[in-house]
């Protein structure tokens, strides 16, 4: 097993600390985000543990109010901002994409060091302001709540999500230019991995919106720190425009997280599967349509906030047809497994997991798109279930699906499948456990949110606390063991699944460079039936 | 497709991941666009906000707007298309490789951006003196609704200010670049891509005056 | 009352059952597409195992008869469930003319309720079974969201303007009411009851509550004391127009425009006067904010909304 690889690799050469902190390699840049990402997952899972113990009983008697206000405040702001949206695209993102489009780096290798530079300075912006006693808007910032009332640190922690926003901006303006740009010859747009579609359309989410919400979040600051006046309704100011403002980034931000895990189910679906992507050209275009779309649905979120019923009409229509992408996915993927040679190594149980997940967190979408049933289910635990079976069902097990998928070509060793197996089921079925209780309570009218909460709804509620025990060794099982392997030798092959793409061709982990000679691309993504021909000519 | 037939011998400021010069500037020219794209949505922002207010309170933009001395705007819209040809035309000394052409017109471009900045710290001083900033020292006999007026006035100036700044210190740098002689016909990317940017934000003054400046003047 | 382990709310309002019908249709086309592509996957994971390392899948590139299918069988789900949940919205956003008016104001962290005819509560509404009740929301200082689960309607109290939400009760009986939107410290704890009584016994108890004057009165002596009445005459003679039968009417304004005189206008007028003046008059009133509170300012708006052309005096109030 032991292949000769290791001269070279990208681990090894160059030694020391300050060549991992001033390297301009997409690869190290890809684990020094991993490694930050993960940190933050830990911080902001012990916000939600936090909060699932509190909800334990119906009395507020773990936290004061506003301890558990600025509790989950932190637990979103840190996922959201310092998790999810850096998850895929800034660690697998950096590592495949120029791989996959056979360049030697992003093209613009400066400017992506620079972007983890950001993401750490912001990342510890909101720290501070944790330090300093927490921050307690939610992870919305709503004004004039966010602007006038709040006595925390907001400030510091705005601060700290509009620096964050600008490493968003350059991991997307450097996607979009070295898949414009970077692709070797013969990589034509409709030959590109589907992993390289969905960032593509990730990274325009990327620059469209997040300089949004960055003037948005400007805008809040000016009004705290020097007094100014946009949203204050004392002088006529409106606090709905900051909802637009807000949301016109916050709900495409959510395909910021959903689409990169879109794209590795796509590379995962066909890889444990060993067939072309059915309808390859529909799932492309798919993620281009749910990217521009998903711009025009941001007023869904704000059906009883006054915004006009006609408006309300407007968004609620174009968030149906925004399901429909979704859905030509799943069902392309579904067939994609029809007729093909299915392992069942642990990638397909995540890939099994993430389909259970993302089923049911896009059909709960329909419930909320819906304009009559919105009016009773918005800020319920309705809402909540639904964003994290698409955030966390979605986006953390197409993230997880992903890392298992090519932690072997990232690291150069094997973890074991068995942990790796049982770690899919736990999160699984943990996640369920925890998330579907919270339909049924948010139906019930348990608004989000709530730090106490009326005793009927206290069956649901530990239900859902023993579910996130359950979710939550299923997390610390994946950390233990792949930070064990990390400890172990090199053992892995350079393709370890048998699967086509670049990537795959060369070495378990990748020299400095990525490629000894230039690739030049012949076939289409996903040639299983082409490359097995080729074998037995040869 | 990118050319995958690499000069034999390398530009010195040819980066190990190009294959060519060529594919480096297309690539630097395409991300300045992106990041113009994303400096469009930044404005974007303030511009919605700007129409939502002034659509609901048209009396409060006029007199906010009586407030502003349309000559200083007018003299500065002047200066910055004035920065916009020299900016061009230090592009065009690179293309060709006029090294004294680069110096003179980068210096001229620097000047105006600075009488820019200049013009506008006096703007700003008066509305401090006549209690314009919104706030509590805000002139309470006016409408306060004006205090929309004044702090997007002030949001959407200072951002772009702050943006003149910037681009101040990014021709300093082209000049320090242009003074030691990198720049040739082979490689000019630099230079050209912070003439876009700089053309950028005058383009966003020259949004910003007629709708800030100029409300009501036409009658 | 609610048992002690509920997993579907009670359904108290005239809208709620059909909430709950448009919930049921979604629930069985979404569960019959869960199911469908669950069992599918797992089918095809197990049918099509691996057998021999070197396997791979049959050559199969797609479909554009499935694409459609599965494109347009969605889609039009999806509009089905678009156009009968925007009639449902439609029907509880828009109050049936002969609602009664009850004003809820909320502030951190209470709702404070007014009953046209001065009952006043905190935290608790008071409404008859059968009748149609229009509750006209209003904050003090941040967002706060009026929401009654078993009734399926909730509705944003935005500071700076007036809202609306309307429910015909169906079931006697006290409900939860929420806040909804996230608000502070005590979010949680501004919670309350909407308590549902027969026709008889709501009178009763309006008769035995602590009336401190119709809110028509109310807004009759603020209208007095905060000196309207010094501008804003029965006839052409004051310095501000006449506000007799204003509620309801187009007016025209100095810069052109026109505009429907509703709450939210009259609101802004008191709120922020200089913001819309009305043609031929000259901006001089004074801005109420921060003398006039939010329950004031609704009794000011139950007055003015009294003010009819024939007769000044309305009879409403007096109900």
């Amino acid at each position: 097993m032991n292949h000769d690889i290791k001269a070279g690799s990208y681990l090894d050469a160059p030694h020391g600390i300050a060549s991992w902190l001033l390297t301009k390699d997409h690869k190290r840049i890809a684990l020094l985000y991993l490694i930050s990402i993960t940190v933050f997952f830990i911080i902001g899972g012990i916000f939600a543990a936090g909060i699932r113990t509190e909800l334990m009983t119906p009395e507020g008697d773990l936290f004061t109010a506003d301890m558990y206000n600025k509790v989950f405040t932190l637990h979103g702001v840190v996922m959201i901002f310092f998790f999810l949206i850096p998850s895929i695209p800034a660690t697998l993102g950096n590592f495949l994409v120029p791989i996959m489009c056979g360049a030697k780096d992003l093209a613009f290798p400066r400017i992506n060091l620079l972007s983890w530079y950001l993401y750490v300075a912001g990342a510890s912006l909101t720290i501070g302001a944790v330090a300093l006693g927490g921050v307690d808007t939610g992870w919305t910032f709503y004004t004039p709540y966010s602007s006038m009332a709040s006595n925390t640190n907001v400030t510091l922690a705005a601060l700290g999500v509009f620096i964050a926003g600008f490493s968003s901006i350059l991991t997307g303006f450097n996607f979009i230019v070295t898949i414009h740009r970077m692709r070797a010859p013969g990589l034509t747009w409709f030959r590109m991995p589907l992993f390289l579609w969905a960032h593509y359309a990730t990274s325009l989410v990327m620059i469209l919106g997040t300089p949004v919400v960055a003037i948005t979040i400007l805008l809040v600051g000016a009004e705290r720190a020097l007094g100014f006046a946009i949203f204050d309704p004392r002088v006529g100011g409106d606090p709905v425009l900051f909802q637009h403002l807000f949301w016109f980034y916050s709900h495409p931000a959510v395909y910021i997280m959903i689409l990169p895990a879109m794209g590795v189910i796509s590379e995962l679906v066909a890889a444990v599967s060993r067939k072309q992507i059915f309808g390859y050209s529909f799932v492309a275009y798919s993620s281009l349509a749910i990217a521009i779309i998903g711009f025009l649905v941001w007023g869904h979120h704000m059906f009883v906030s006054s915004q006009s019923i006609y408006a309300g009409l407007v968004f609620s229509i174009i968030t149906m047809i925004v399901a429909v992408p979704s859905a030509v996915k799943t069902f392309n993927w579904t067939a994609t497994m029809y007729k093909g040679s299915i392992t069942w190594d642990s990638p397909t149980y995540w890939v099994l997991g993430f389909m259970g997940l993302f089923l049911i967190g896009g059909l709960t979408g329909l419930f909320l798109g819906t304009m009559g049933l919105d009016v009773h289910l918005h800020d319920t635990y309705f809402v909540v279930a639904h964003f994290h079976y698409i955030m966390v069902g979605g986006g953390v097990m197409g993230f997880l699906g992903g890392v298992h998928f090519w932690w072997p070509k990232m690291t150069g060793r094997i973890y074991p499948e068995t942990a790796g197996k049982i770690a899919a089921v736990l999160v699984f079925v943990g996640f369920n456990l925890t998330f579907f209780p919270q339909f049924v309570v948010g139906y019930l009218g348990m608004p989000r949110r709530y730090h106490a909460y009326p005793e009927e709804f206290q069956i649901l509620n530990v239900l859902s606390t023993g579910g996130a025990a359950v979710l939550g060794a299923g997390y610390l099982l994946i950390l233990a063991y792949l930070v064990a392997s990390f400890f172990k030798p090199r053992n892995a092959p350079a393709n370890p699944w048998g699967a086509t793409g670049l990537e795959w061709d060369i070495p378990s982990p990748p020299t400095t460079f990525n490629f000894e000679h230039d690739p030049v691309v012949t076939e289409d993504a996903y040639d299983y039936v082409g490359r097995a021909r080729k074998a037995r000519e040869n | 497709m990118e050319n995958p037939n690499a000069p034999h011998e390398h530009h010195p400021a040819l980066q190990h991941h190009f294959h060519s010069m060529a594919q480096q500037l297309e690539a630097s020219v395409l991300g300045m666009w992106v990041f113009l794209v994303t400096e469009v949505m930044f404005f974007g922002g303030l511009f919605m906000a700007y129409i939502l207010y002034r659509s609901l309170y048209p009396d409060a933009w006029l007199a906010g707007s009586q407030e502003l001395d349309e000559f200083l705007g007018g003299l500065n819209t002047v200066v910055l298309i004035c920065s916009s040809l020299t900016m061009a035309l230090a592009v065009r000394a690179a293309q060709v490789g006029s090294r004294k052409g680069q110096i003179v017109n980068l210096i001229l471009t620097i000047v105006f951006g600075t009488v820019f900045l200049v013009v506008k710290y006096f703007e700003y001083a008066k509305k401090f003196e006549h209690h314009l900033v919104p706030g509590a020292h805000f002139d309470p006999a006016r409408d306060p609704a004006q205090q929309l007026y004044f702090s997007l006035y002030f949001m959407m100036t200072g951002v772009h200010a702050l943006h003149m700044v910037v681009g101040i210190g990014l021709m300093l740098v082209m000049l320090h670049m242009a003074w030691k002689g990198r720049f040739s016909a082979e490689y000019f990317a630099p230079v050209e891509i912070s003439g876009l940017y700089w053309h950028f934000v005058d383009i966003v003054w020259i949004f910003l005056f007629p709708l800030l400046y100029l409300i009501g003047k036409h009658h | 009352m609610q048992s002690s382990f509920p997993l579907f709310p009670q359904a108290a309002s005239s809208i709620a059952s059909e909430v709950d019908l448009l919930y049921f249709f979604i629930l069985a086309v979404a569960s019959f597409f869960a199911v469908l592509v669950s069992v599918a996957v797992v089918f095809f994971a197990i049918k099509f195992r691996r057998r021999h390392a070197d396997e791979i899948g049959h050559d199969i590139h797609g479909s554009i008869a499935l694409e459609l299918i599965w494109s347009i069988i969605p889609f039009v789900l999806a509009m089905v469930m678009f156009f009968w949940g925007a009639d449902l919205y439609f029907r509880i956003a828009r109050p049936p003319a002969d609602a009664m008016d009850v004003y809820v104001v909320g502030k951190q962290w209470m709702w404070k309720v007014q009953h046209p005819e001065g009952v006043r509560e905190i935290n608790e509404l008071h409404v008859p079974l059968g009748r149609p009740v229009r509750i006209t929301l209003g904050s003090e200082d941040v967002l706060h969201d009026f929401y009654i689960p078993a009734f399926r309607v909730k509705m944003d109290a935005v500071p700076g303007k007036l809202t609306t939400l309307w429910f015909t009760a169906t079931k006697t009986g006290s409900y939860h009411v929420f806040c909804a939107e996230y608000c502070g410290t005590q979010h949680s704890g501004m919670i309350g009851q909407v308590i549902v009584m027969e026709p008889h016994d709501y009178e009763a108890w309006l008769a035995g509550g602590r009336s401190t004057g119709t809110a028509v009165q109310n807004g009759e002596k603020l209208f007095t004391q905060l000196a309207c009445i010094t501008c804003h005459k029965t006839d052409t003679s004051g310095r501000g127009p006449v506000l007799t039968g204003v509620f309801g009417s187009t007016v025209q304004l100095m810069d052109g425009r026109q505009v429907i005189v509703d709450e939210n206008y009259l609101r802004e007028s008191v709120m922020n006067p200089q913001a819309k003046i009305v043609l031929g008059y000259q901006p001089i009133m004074p801005t109420f904010q921060g003398t006039v509170s939010e329950e004031n300012l609704l009794q000011l708006i139950a007055y003015i909304k009294t003010l009819k052309a024939t007769t000044p005096e309305s009879p409403e109030g007096g109900q």
